[in-house]
């Protein structure tokens, strides 16, 4: 870790969309994660490697200081918590929400709901901020389906076009959070390499606006 | 719990075999040493104590990682301490009540009911040394100087120093007039530098453009010394408070520059470690290879003032375990000891009563012992030579 500089991004679209904003700093990898079964990616410099992990896990890696940076989702790092890393920048990408979504019609219930979520912590202190005691049941995928088999009467989980829901007779109800990718960095890695990253950030905050004046 | 594992420790709970203790007893004596040379005085709090004062001037934190108890002498809640700082002050506060600094200094388990940071021990090592009774930088750059000896003395280099001032922060949400629970909003968001929520945060507030900008730029006040320039372009025109403590800052600076010049210092305005019960500058210690600090400290005036006496205090603290993990200090092999055999004979007594005495480790062997010599440890046998026990390599 100490001279190069390693960025943990997840597969899929955090990936594709971060691309052009690691090419505006003149960063670009080698092998293509989709095709390819290397976790540890090379890219056209050398001293600066991508690791490809599940997007959950960001956050931890950064943390820890296994990569010096990362790109991570906001519902990600709010289900994280804590203020173990520096999140300096909104990179605008991979846009949606998390929400509350249930049945089509929703009838509200008088005693006390079961909410399907991977998010749970998420989905605990929004509930709590509302006044309602709930109870919380975690699940890993396919959340839409724990409503529909009586699982759960209402299933907290980010939201983009929200087809699924439509395709699965669940509708949108509230509004959590609004989401995007950001920037996150390791604190020691801030302090002890501090001109290179904060030239990267610097870099990759000018990709960001230019995209947005687009 | 099954039955076959009863050896298993509980998570972070950790216990150390022969050699590793062996290292950790030696590095323990030399810090002690060292602080003894530079006039801190040990000092040993009790484990058990108090919740109340266990916590004194301290945040929600550090409640949630003490274990409680109730003592059933007195019906009231004890604490297993999880940090020795606020024991010390109190020492210093009631115990010893002087007019001149105390230097103390203290080493001890310390247990947490949830551990600090990746793969941390739940009952780390904690040791530090504190300053009490002095208020200006000189005292802050000698707890500064002791932490990076401490570091040294386990063979850590290449060491970073971050610095940063909570009266900076303090002032500059004094001065925007922020209520307790904007202010830790907008600290929470700070800590995470989350640029984003920040200015977010402060265009839902009524401020004044220079104080919106003063805050906001906060979260870009780290890197080398040019930071402090920068600060001072970006606040100037702040309260008194404010200025003060760059000027407090700065200072610290230039004395630690000459102090410590094999060190890096690392500036940031917006780190606010220990926020609850600091009061003015504050540091911790990174080195390459570890994404989390590793020792920290800072000044926390007044802690003393719930024991009886308000005084200026500046301390550090670290984990002496994490230390001897990180140290890249080569230890000299264990000496070996001497092998004395079974046998029932007043010279060979007398013999190791004499070898023991001039520092030789003699180990007695026992009538019909089982396993190896090397098991014993022993590189030496003691063997009667038709006149006198000699001492015999036994070779290998």
């Amino acid at each position: 870790m100490s001279d190069t500089l390693t960025i943990a991004l997840s597969k899929g679209r955090i990936f594709k969309e971060t691309l052009p904003l690691l090419a505006h700093a003149g960063i670009e990898p080698v092998d293509d994660p989709e095709t390819s079964r290397k976790l540890i990616l090379d890219t056209n410099q050398d001293d600066v490697k991508l690791v490809i992990i599940r997007a959950s896990d960001v956050p931890t890696y950064v943390e820890y200081g296994a990569a010096d940076l990362g790109v991570a989702g906001k519902d990600v790092l709010m289900e994280h918590g804590g203020g173990g890393l520096y999140e300096p920048l909104d990179l605008r990408i991979a846009c949606c929400k998390l929400m509350v979504a249930g049945r089509e019609p929703w009838t509200p219930q008088t005693r006390r709901l079961r909410i399907a979520s991977k998010y749970v912590n998420s989905a605990r202190a929004y509930f709590a901020e509302q006044g309602q005691q709930v109870e919380i049941i975690k699940l890993y995928g396919s959340m839409e389906l724990a409503p529909l088999v009586g699982l759960s009467d209402l299933i907290v989980d980010v939201v983009d076009t929200g087809n699924t829901l439509r395709a699965n007779g669940l509708q949108p109800l509230d509004h959590i959070a609004d989401i995007s990718s950001r920037l996150v960095v390791n604190k020691a890695s801030m302090k002890r390499k501090h001109a290179r990253v904060q030239a990267f950030i610097d870099r990759i905050a000018e990709a960001v606006r230019q995209q947005q004046a687009a | 719990m099954k039955r076959k594992n009863r050896w298993l420790l509980p998570e972070g709970i950790e216990e150390l075999l022969p050699e590793p203790a062996a290292r950790l007893e030696r590095l323990r004596r030399e810090i002690l040493d060292l602080y003894a040379s530079w006039g801190y005085q040990m000092v040993i709090p009790p484990f058990v104590d108090y919740l109340d004062s266990l916590l004194t001037g301290t945040g929600h934190d550090l409640d949630l990682r003490t274990f409680k108890l109730i003592d059933q002498l007195s019906g009231r809640l004890l604490g297993l301490r999880a940090d020795m700082t606020p024991q010390v002050a109190r020492i210093d506060a009631h115990g010893l009540k002087r007019e001149a600094p105390s230097r103390l200094c203290y080493i001890g388990t310390v247990l947490h009911t949830r551990p600090e940071g990746f793969s941390a021990s739940r009952s780390p090592l904690q040791v530090g040394a504190e300053l009490f009774g002095h208020a200006g930088a000189e005292s802050d750059v000698e707890i500064l100087q002791l932490m990076v000896e401490t570091l040294a003395l386990t063979g850590i280099e290449d060491l970073y120093i971050d610095l940063g001032h909570v009266g900076i922060y303090r002032g500059l949400a004094r001065d925007a007039q922020l209520d307790a629970g904007q202010e830790a909003l907008l600290f929470d968001a700070l800590q995470r530098k989350a640029i984003p929520e920040i200015e977010e945060f402060l265009a839902g507030m009524a401020l004044s453009t220079a104080q919106r900008e003063r805050l906001a730029g906060l979260a870009t006040l780290n890197g080398e010394r040019e930071v402090l320039r920068r600060a001072r372009d970006l606040l100037a025109g702040s309260s008194e408070g404010v200025m003060a403590a760059l000027d407090n800052l700065e200072h610290i600076a230039d004395l630690a520059a000459r102090h410590l010049p094999e060190v890096t210092l690392h500036f940031d305005l917006a780190e606010l470690r220990g926020y609850q019960y600091q009061t003015g500058v504050v540091f911790a210690a990174f080195v390459a290879d570890r994404g989390q600090e590793i020792a920290r400290g800072g000044r926390y005036d007044d802690i003393g003032r719930v024991f009886g006496v308000a005084r200026p205090a500046t301390g550090f603290s670290t984990d002496l375990r994490t230390l001897m993990e990180l140290g890249a200090r080569q230890w000299p092999a264990p000496a070996g000891g001497i092998l004395a055999p079974a046998e029932n004979d007043a010279a060979l007594d007398e013999r190791v009563r004499e070898l023991r005495a001039a520092g030789e480790t003699v180990v007695r062997q026992l009538p019909g012992q089982g396993g190896s010599i090397a098991e014993t440890g022993c590189d030496r046998m003691l063997r009667w030579n038709g006149s006198e026990w000699t001492v015999e390599s036994l070779g290998n």
